[in-house]
């Protein structure tokens, strides 16, 4: 403190109250403040204070875990964006896609959306090969992996509910193919083996206006209602879900010991 | 040889009848899951796949194939396509880290027989501040992600095609990319097993995995040697059954889901012979020169007899001989929850070669209750 002139503007900013105010232990330079920029943060103490040295190699981590999270957000912000723009209507849907990129400034929001979404998906996946390839499911961490494997579905649905919206025929007719699996699930679907089975009398309980698939599309085939569905799947059900498991996924990796290592 | 060789020997080999068994036949040899696989790895110098010279040879080859596809007439479409460039990073990133994990494997697994510890472990004292040596790593991780995510924002637009329009029919209508492992399942097995059964399978089984594994080794870094059948049956599943279809369905599908190489031109009215019979129809009309039997259940008696074999008595035959000492590792609920997922697996090569082969349509054969195996 008493060699004042001798501090650089930045030791000096970091000193001052409106600096300390927001990161609680100042510029983060001996060991102790350091590990407190970790502790005292709300975001970044999902994090241990110190690692092994392993961990914190690219090599060792490929750094799938932290860009599969990086694209969750990434996408809800641009999701965010896109939202003030889109109606989930068959009169408009098209027209507001085509807006997009021809009427908004710097219209690139639904290309770095849909692109980061692709991306989502590959990395989802290879992080689960990298997980597999260093045994990291392995006790005590069993029930991690579980939830790893749930989140992994669940984002390939978000990237499926979300290829209907632009109600182009690319959308509606992937959304078809995938969708007319669903009136053959067993037993829930009109076309599914046993669903003559649930039947009282002559009269089926399960048939094309009353099957999963119906539940799915909310119609007989894929129209107005299912891009309402696909709609709020999207934008709220999908992603409300997907933000519990990751919570869970994160705390459990904290409570299973931290990322795996040698023993 | 020239480029047009080449390319019509490439076409010629993409056949799933073809490129799907070499994958299948060389697959052990490339992760050999026991010593005699092993010595053959080694003989053969597969192994030099997992060194850096064999890492870029991979890349050339990856390139060299893409190189060639960019300037070729008809694969150019369906390769500049701006929602298949996923799976041109998919095949590289696949590629590459695969190769990484097990290059880094094949490290350990010498270091490992030399009594050394693998080169991920450190002393557990000596550990790094995650403020500055992982934020730091995370925010480079995220600065590049993003600015790669913004260079191709600017340089492919996101397709839009023609508005939608219930009545018509695109050919052939295709699912997303990650989904397209599933609709060529669906070649050989109705949606009620490819498009339902088997997606839950893959989930329930990939969740199942860690319980089902007892290998305590190889927790915590790369590894081969030590969890070598493991990794064989994960890879197999994982590289052959579902990106190695990815990469048919979109690449080598064309109208009305019929085969093209990847230098072919897509016809429209390229016919392919429907002769597909059922096993009953075998039975029955080939073997015993009789009309089929009035009764559902008389008629795919040998369907029912077939798929029970397999499903049930199989792994009680090998849970007797066979894989005796598995039983006794495992325990029972292990070891019949290892078959079912197993067999499961292994029910989708097997209706293809079944198909392939015989012409083979369905095991049991049931439109009447939408039960088609």
């Amino acid at each position: 403190m008493s060699d004042n002139n001798n501090k650089s503007i930045l030791e000096k900013m970091g000193e001052s109250q409106v600096w300390k105010s927001i990161i609680r232990s100042g510029v983060p330079r001996t060991r102790r403040q350091r590990m407190h920029a970790i502790l005292g943060s709300v975001f970044l103490h999902l994090h241990p204070a110190r690692l092994p040295k392993h961990a914190v190699k690219v090599g060792y981590t490929w750094c799938m875990g932290g860009l599969s999270f990086f694209l969750f957000v990434n996408l809800t912000i641009t999701g965010i964006l896109l939202m003030f723009y889109y109606r989930p209507t068959v009169e408009y849907a098209f027209t507001d896609i085509i807006d997009l990129s021809e009427q908004v400034p710097l219209g690139i929001m639904r290309e770095l959306h849909r692109w980061a979404a692709h991306s989502m998906v590959l990395i989802v996946w290879l992080h689960m090969v990298r997980v597999f390839m260093t045994g990291s499911y392995k006790p005590p961490r069993e029930f991690n992996w579980g939830i790893g494997v749930i989140l992994m579905t669940l984002t390939m649905l978000l990237s499926f509910t979300g290829y209907l919206l632009p109600w182009d025929q690319l959308a509606i007719w992937a959304v078809t193919v995938g969708s007319n699996m669903a009136r053959a699930t067993p037993f829930l679907g009109n076309e599914g083996p046993g669903a003559a089975l649930l039947a009282i009398g002559d009269i089926n309980l399960v048939h094309v206006g009353s099957d999963v698939r119906f539940a799915l599309l909310g119609g007989r085939f894929v129209g107005e209602a299912t891009l309402l569905r696909f709609y709020v799947l999207h934008c709220i059900a999908i992603p409300f879900v997907a933000m519990i498991f990751m919570a869970v996924h994160f705390w459990r990796i904290r409570k299973d010991g931290g990322i795996s290592g040698p023993l | 040889m020239n480029l047009v060789a080449i390319k019509s020997a490439i076409d010629a080999l993409s056949a799933p009848t073809i490129s799907f068994t070499i994958l299948t036949v060389i697959f052990p040899f490339i992760f050999p899951p026991s010593d005699w696989f092993e010595k053959i790895h080694r003989k053969t110098g597969l192994w030099r796949m997992w060194t850096k010279p064999g890492g870029l040879i991979g890349m050339i080859l990856i390139t060299a194939f893409f190189v060639i596809g960019y300037f070729d007439v008809y694969f150019n479409k369906t390769l500049t396509k701006a929602d298949n460039f996923p799976i041109v990073l998919m095949i590289y990133s696949m590629w590459f880290l695969i190769w990484l994990g097990m290059y880094k494997a094949y490290r350990n697994d010498i270091r490992i027989e030399q009594g050394l510890k693998p080169e991920e472990y450190n002393d557990p004292d000596d550990k790094v501040l995650v403020w500055p040596d992982l934020v730091y790593i995370e925010f480079i991780a995220l600065i590049l992600f993003q600015v790669f995510l913004i260079v191709w924002s600017i340089l492919v637009a996101a397709p839009i095609e023609e508005p939608a329009n219930p009545a018509a029919t695109p050919n052939p209508s295709k699912a997303p990319w990650y989904f397209l492992g599933l609709q060529e399942m669906l070649v050989y097995y109705d949606p009620w097993i490819a498009g339902v059964l088997l997606p839950t399978f893959i989930i329930v089984g990939l969740m199942a995995i860690p319980y089902l594994d007892i290998n305590k080794k190889g927790d915590g870094y790369y590894s081969f040697k030590e969890r070598r059948v493991g990794i064989f049956i994960f890879m197999y599943g994982w590289v052959v059954l579902w990106l190695f279809l990815i990469i048919i369905g979109t690449f080598f599908r064309g109208p009305n889901w019929n085969f093209f190489g990847p230098f072919e031109y897509w016809d429209t009215h390229k016919v392919e012979a429907l002769t597909n019979v059922n096993l009953s129809e075998i039975l029955w009309v080939k073997w015993l020169n009789q009309g089929l039997p009035s009764n559902i259940l008389i008629r795919e008696s040998l369907g029912f007899i077939v798929t029970g074999l397999y499903l049930f008595v199989l792994p009680v035959i090998l849970a007797k001989t066979y894989l005796k000492d598995m039983l006794a590792a495992y325990g029972p609920t292990r070891f019949v929850t290892l078959m079912i997922l197993g067999l499961v697996m292994l029910a989708l090569p097997i209706k293809m070669y079944l198909r392939w082969i015989f012409n083979l349509q369905y095991i049991i054969a049931i439109p009447e209750w939408f039960l088609n195996i």
